[in-house]
């Protein structure tokens, strides 16, 4: 299975300094990330449609991962993903990627709002709730959003 | 609303007559006799099957008994879609009674979602609710709504209770008159012609020349392969505990569609028949043999 992808356009993922910075502002970051993302992106009127083809091009999406409450939070929060990559993927990846047991829970939510059943793919969230060409998704290991 | 409660109810109180009939390879003490249930379209396998089980596991030993999943030729069906939805998709060139398979062993992960109990049922349902929201209102009558009420959506799936569902879900069908319609359209297509997830995609009420959008201009616009003419004859279901405002309101089919199903006398006449699910409009095409 193909691992997600750290973005190339990011200048130093992997820097603790990069990591610390937003960790600092993470609780206010968090609350104005979180208005962008409530907004559904531009109707499908305009851009997609008529971009289709450059868009099946795009094999891959632009995916923003939140830690919620005292799950650990990732250094790298930007990932290019496969839009055919399901959530229960993204959750695997992320309980890798933090050391989690595999025992343990991961909940994945959208729009701090609901949480995709496992088989969802990210392309199609994207479609439906990205917005500034990305999907922001928060993750959890307890249940935050009822 | 007074027109679309008579379909509201049809649909609510849709059913299936069910056959189901023990794996052949499953252990059991004594010969495990068929077990027959109307099972409610609108609802999920797992949440009305507990008497199936029940009926099951008294001819088997404790020890051969591990998560039920439920199968028909061969494709496993996921608790996660609604009944009616697993029938139109897989099963409905079949006779009736329906007939599924019972399994206790060889839980086929890859592809089904584990479901060890109710609340997994609810999270899903809950889930499938807010999104809808999300496209519907941006989430703002489903966070205006009480925690009881929340409940009381979910109780009214769970026992059946078609006055206590829609007394609630009424207000996440509302839209202020001067909008004429959601901001967007929930649905999903899903086709039986592929192997591929179901298609979501925004889709607006309303074109940006102030008309409503039909159904073929949403099937134009995310499914065109649905409508080209080389396509041929598509039966398409619709599945929804709203579609019948839906129909009325918003997708106002255009005539060319209808023409054409009326040829084929599907979506006219399925309505009121079939469909179901949280929120989202359930679509589904398939090719007609």
């Amino acid at each position: 299975m193909a691992e997600a992808e750290e973005q190339q356009q990011q200048p130093q993922p992997a820097a603790p300094q990069s990591g610390g910075r937003s960790d600092g502002g993470e609780e206010a970051a968090e609350g104005g990330a979180a208005a962008g993302a409530a907004e559904p992106g531009p109707p499908a009127a305009g851009s997609p449609g008529t971009e289709e083809p450059a868009g099946d091009a795009k094999k891959k999406i632009d995916v923003l991962l939140k830690a919620v409450g005292d799950t650990p939070i990732m250094k790298t929060k930007k990932w290019a993903v496969e839009r055919t990559r399901t959530i229960q993927g993204l959750v695997d990846f992320i309980k890798k990627f933090l050391k989690l047991m595999a025992s343990e829970q991961l909940f994945i939510y959208v729009n701090q709002s609901f949480a995709p059943s496992p088989d969802q793919e990210v392309g199609t969230l994207y479609e439906c709730f990205g917005s500034d060409g990305k999907l922001v998704l928060h993750y959890c290991k307890t249940q935050a959003w009822g | 609303m007074t027109d679309d409660k008579d379909v509201l109810r049809d649909v609510w109180f849709g059913r299936i007559p069910t056959c189901f009939t023990l794996y052949q390879d499953e252990i059991t003490e004594r010969e495990a006799e068929p077990y027959y249930l109307l099972l409610p379209r609108i609802s999920y396998l797992t949440l009305v099957t507990d008497k199936v089980k029940k009926h099951f596991q008294k001819v088997m030993r404790q020890e051969e008994v591990s998560e039920i999943w439920f199968e028909y030729e061969g494709t496993p069906l996921k608790w996660h879609y609604p009944i009616g939805l697993l029938f139109d998709l897989h099963a409905s060139n079949t006779a009736l009674p329906w007939s599924i398979t019972v399994h206790f062993k060889n839980f086929p992960e890859k592809d089904l979602l584990h479901c060890h109990s109710k609340d997994v049922i609810e999270a899903h349902f809950m889930a499938c609710i807010k999104e809808a929201d999300a496209l519907k209102h941006k989430s703002q009558v489903i966070n205006e709504m009480q925690k009881k009420d929340h409940k009381q959506l979910w109780m009214g799936l769970q026992n059946d209770k078609f006055e206590q569902f829609w007394a609630i879900n009424r207000k996440l069908m509302e839209y202020p008159p001067e909008d004429n319609g959601f901001r967007y359209i929930p649905f999903r297509i899903y086709q039986a012609t592929t192997e591929r997830p179901f298609i979501q995609k925004l889709f607006r009420p309303i074109a940006s020349g102030g008309q409503l959008h039909t159904l073929g201009d949403l099937l134009k616009d995310v499914c065109p392969s649905a409508v080209a003419p080389e396509a041929g004859d598509l039966r398409f279901f619709m599945h929804c505990t709203h579609v019948a405002m839906c129909s009325h309101r918003i997708y106002h089919l255009d005539k060319g569609q209808v023409k054409r199903d009326k040829k084929e006398g599907e979506i006219k006449s399925q309505r009121g028949v079939m469909w179901l699910v949280p929120g989202h409009t359930e679509m589904e095409s398939r090719r007609l043999k």
